[in-house]
């Protein structure tokens, strides 16, 4: 297919719109039997028409075509990326002695541990939006005063503007109405001592490493949920982690009962 | 960058042979499941080390004891090294679909390794979510469905600051949303799209394009023209970021356009609501793509960019239907006739490396022109009537649509007319007339009616070479008799 030499020119020039030629129409043209009607034709997502394109498509997806065209673009580290590998380093924060040889690993730890710590109580979450809540809800007295009058609790799901008057009607909300799990992680209640429960034989729960994050574990067994909420706390830090303020709260401070194992 | 993931697992004695027998078995698959409606890809991300890829790359199948121990090695273990190791060992294993099924129906499995994705040791996360990935993965559903226990946590890092992290759990959410209304009945109450909504704000490229294909998973879906697109994207800010994520210029990176141009097209081909989109400057944006599309096809030598340029072209399309296109500040918003010369850029490129895709490129073109003389008018002047006769012989389909975008042409009156005849027209046409496909032989003859309405003089050119007997071929053909009978008077009193 040969294009006009003066195509790429007019492609590189500016815009603008060429003088349309006068129309003039015959009403013979469109006499029958003849029935061509000039017109923009559209087809609907599942048509035939399309068939091609998106077969291209899913090749893509399924990675059986070549990628589209590397723009060059800056890494962070292009050695650390290329090889995956640096020279062991340590966390640069006072107090852990996590070490690395992938800047991609450094920076998940980072975030997960360091990122967004609650300078109250030092636990780590996921996301600001979360650690702002928690902030909200266990470390601001007024929150709490105002919540005696007022819906406060926000539903934690993005998007959600709900209010609700306690954490338990807030976490009913989120099971009936976003199919969020019962035991939610990142919906813990405030609680000042957590009662001494018993844990079912045979419980395979989870464990928490360090107090970056509060995990709850459930017993897996059948016995029937408890009446109020308990929490159950494991600590249990392996030697290759050291805390500095963290770690020590989480086994001198008084504020919460914790039941070893 | 999708390119980053190139040198995966894959068999590294696999010559060109096995890989083009490969693709053709996987095209033939597509099709067959596109005409059942059935269109369903995942992607899966695969970032093992060099070392790891090395001895021994092919995993053994785990069986249950093996899953058990490395699931309790990974939680209750005391070196760090080690409990990261099990999981390793269990992500390798469960790249095999029968160890997936023995994870599945492993009681408590799913748990313990929520459990560790949401546990605060970064890496055991890390590597909690690449066996959710895989799982993600699989074409089976029962193991896919299997994890939606883990939905709600998945979206809730999506806001975290982790951008690998996200990245991961963003490809995990896409393959889920793919795989059944079920799963999406689930993520849609949980918030996924405020939560996407969210993620466009990431400076980083491949969380971009990581969100761009989750996205496209969920547009895709049957029901979302009815009940995801009106309801929840509309609503949003996506399509105004949509629209930014493809607005050319250095920022503009293809493997992310590519994702949000399909995730428009999705939203577009579902005519819920486009008088919005045109309203956010969709048309001018997209005109502009299309003109860097040319730009860039004309440097680059195989780029894979007809990935990007086709659901333009289709966004362009179907977008020129659109009512509003004529009432938006009272003129249509395209009108650059620099879009038609990258079209027919677009289309000699599509002609040398990608001849399915002309009809997309030409349907543009009919869109284009049906309406518009000032567009009509660049074809002629721009000399671009000889070039699409040149794309005749491609196939039927492609014959059909030069021809009725010659029609759009012709019907404008004498003056363009003038500018079609004397040329190439009325021997292409003397030719097309003797294939045998009847839908190319009546646009054909429509065509012939509109050239000797307003250029009386092809008339005799047309006798002299042996126009009649062309037209006798198909006298007797059913669908075309009137109109062949209708041009032989005309051509007989000419």
């Amino acid at each position: 297919m040969q294009l006009p030499p003066a195509l790429c020119a007019r492609l590189a020039a500016g815009p603008g719109a060429a003088e349309p030629l006068p129309v003039e129409r015959d009403p013979a043209a469109g006499a029958a039997p003849f029935r061509f009607v000039a017109r923009p034709v559209r087809f609907p997502r599942e048509h035939q028409f399309f068939e091609d394109g998106d077969v291209q498509r899913h090749l893509y997806l399924q990675d059986v075509i070549m990628q589209v065209a590397d723009v060059p673009e800056k890494p962070r580290a292009p050695e650390a990326r290329l090889l995956g590998r640096v020279p062991a380093f340590a966390c640069q924060v006072a107090g852990c002695c996590q070490v690395f040889d992938a800047l991609d690993d450094y920076e998940h730890h980072y975030h997960t541990l360091h990122g967004n710590v609650c300078s109250f109580c030092k636990r780590a979450f996921p996301s600001g939006h979360l650690l702002d809540a928690h902030i909200l809800e266990w470390h601001d007295s007024l929150f709490q005063i105002l919540s005696e009058r007022q819906d406060m609790y926000q539903c934690l799901v993005e998007g959600c503007t709900e209010k609700f008057k306690t954490s338990r009607d807030r976490k009913d909300h989120m099971v009936r109405m976003h199919l969020y799990p019962a035991d939610f992680r990142f919906d813990k209640p405030k609680k000042s001592r957590s009662p001494a429960s018993a844990e079912a034989p045979g419980d395979s729960g989870e464990r928490s490493e360090g107090e970056a994050m509060e995990i709850c574990s459930e017993p897996v067994a059948a016995s029937p949920a408890p009446a109020g909420e308990r929490r159950i706390y494991r600590h249990r830090i392996p030697s290759t982690i050291c805390f500095g303020q963290g770690a020590a709260r989480g086994f001198k401070s008084n504020k919460k009962k914790t039941k070893q194992c | 960058m999708w390119s980053r993931r190139q040198g995966r697992l894959r068999p590294t004695v696999c010559g060109v042979e096995e890989l083009r027998r490969r693709r053709r078995e996987r095209e033939a698959a597509l099709r067959k499941a596109r005409r059942e409606q059935q269109l369903v890809s995942k992607r899966l991300l695969r970032n093992d080390a060099p070392e790891e890829a090395g001895e021994g790359c092919v995993a053994a199948i785990l069986g249950e004891t093996e899953v058990q121990q490395f699931l309790r090695q990974a939680q209750r273990g005391t070196e760090e090294k080690e409990r990261e190791g099990a999981l390793v060992s269990l992500r390798r294993g469960l790249q095999h679909p029968e160890t997936q099924q023995t994870f599945i129906r492993l009681e408590g499995s799913m748990r313990t390794l929520v459990g560790l994705l949401t546990s605060n040791q970064a890496l055991l996360q890390l590597e909690a979510a690449r066996c959710l990935h895989e799982l993600s993965h699989s074409e089976q559903s029962t193991v896919a469905e299997a994890c939606l226990p883990a939905t709600s946590y998945l979206l809730t890092y999506l806001s975290s600051h982790s951008s690998d992290f996200i990245e991961l759990c963003l490809y995990t959410l896409g393959n889920l949303i793919v795989e059944s209304e079920a799963v999406r009945r689930q993520l849609l109450p949980q918030g996924i799209v405020p939560a996407l909504a969210a993620c466009i704000q990431s400076p980083h490229v491949a969380v971009l394009e990581a969100l761009g294909y989750a996205l496209s998973q969920l547009l895709q879906a049957e029901e979302a023209p009815e009940k995801i697109i009106p309801s929840s994207i509309l609503a949003s800010t996506l399509p105004q970021h949509m629209l930014q994520m493809l607005q050319p210029g250095p920022k503009l990176n293809p493997g992310v356009a590519v994702e949000f141009a399909w995730c428009l097209h999705y939203i577009i081909c579902s005519q819920v609501s486009n008088p919005l989109l045109i309203g956010h400057g969709a048309l001018s944006t997209l005109g502009l793509l299309l003109l860097d599309l040319a730009g860039a096809v004309q440097k680059t030598e195989d780029a894979g960019l007809e990935l990007l340029a086709c659901p333009v072209l289709r966004c362009l399309s179907n977008l020129l239907t659109e009512a509003a296109v004529e009432t938006v500040g009272g003129q249509m918003q395209l009108r650059d006739e620099r879009v038609v010369a990258a079209l027919f850029i677009l289309l000699q490129f599509f002609f040398q490396k990608q001849p399915s895709l002309l009809p997309e490129g030409l349907w543009l073109l009919n869109n284009l022109t049906a309406n518009s003389p000032s567009f009509c008018t660049s074809l002629l002047s721009l000399d671009l009537i000889e070039p699409l006769l040149q794309l005749l012989p491609v196939s039927n389909v492609v014959s059909v649509m030069v021809l009725t975008v010659l029609c759009n042409v012709a019907e404008k009156g004498p003056a363009y007319c003038q500018r079609l005849w004397p040329g190439p027209l009325l021997p292409a046409l003397l030719h097309t007339l003797a294939f045998s496909d009847t839908e190319v032989v009546g646009q054909s003859l429509e065509l012939l009616h509109l050239l000797f309405l307003y250029q009386p003089e092809a008339v005799q050119v047309f006798l002299q070479q042996s126009g009649l007997q062309a037209l006798e071929r198909h006298q007797e053909e059913a669908q075309l008799q009137d109109r062949v009978y209708a041009l032989q008077q005309t051509a007989l009193q000419g």
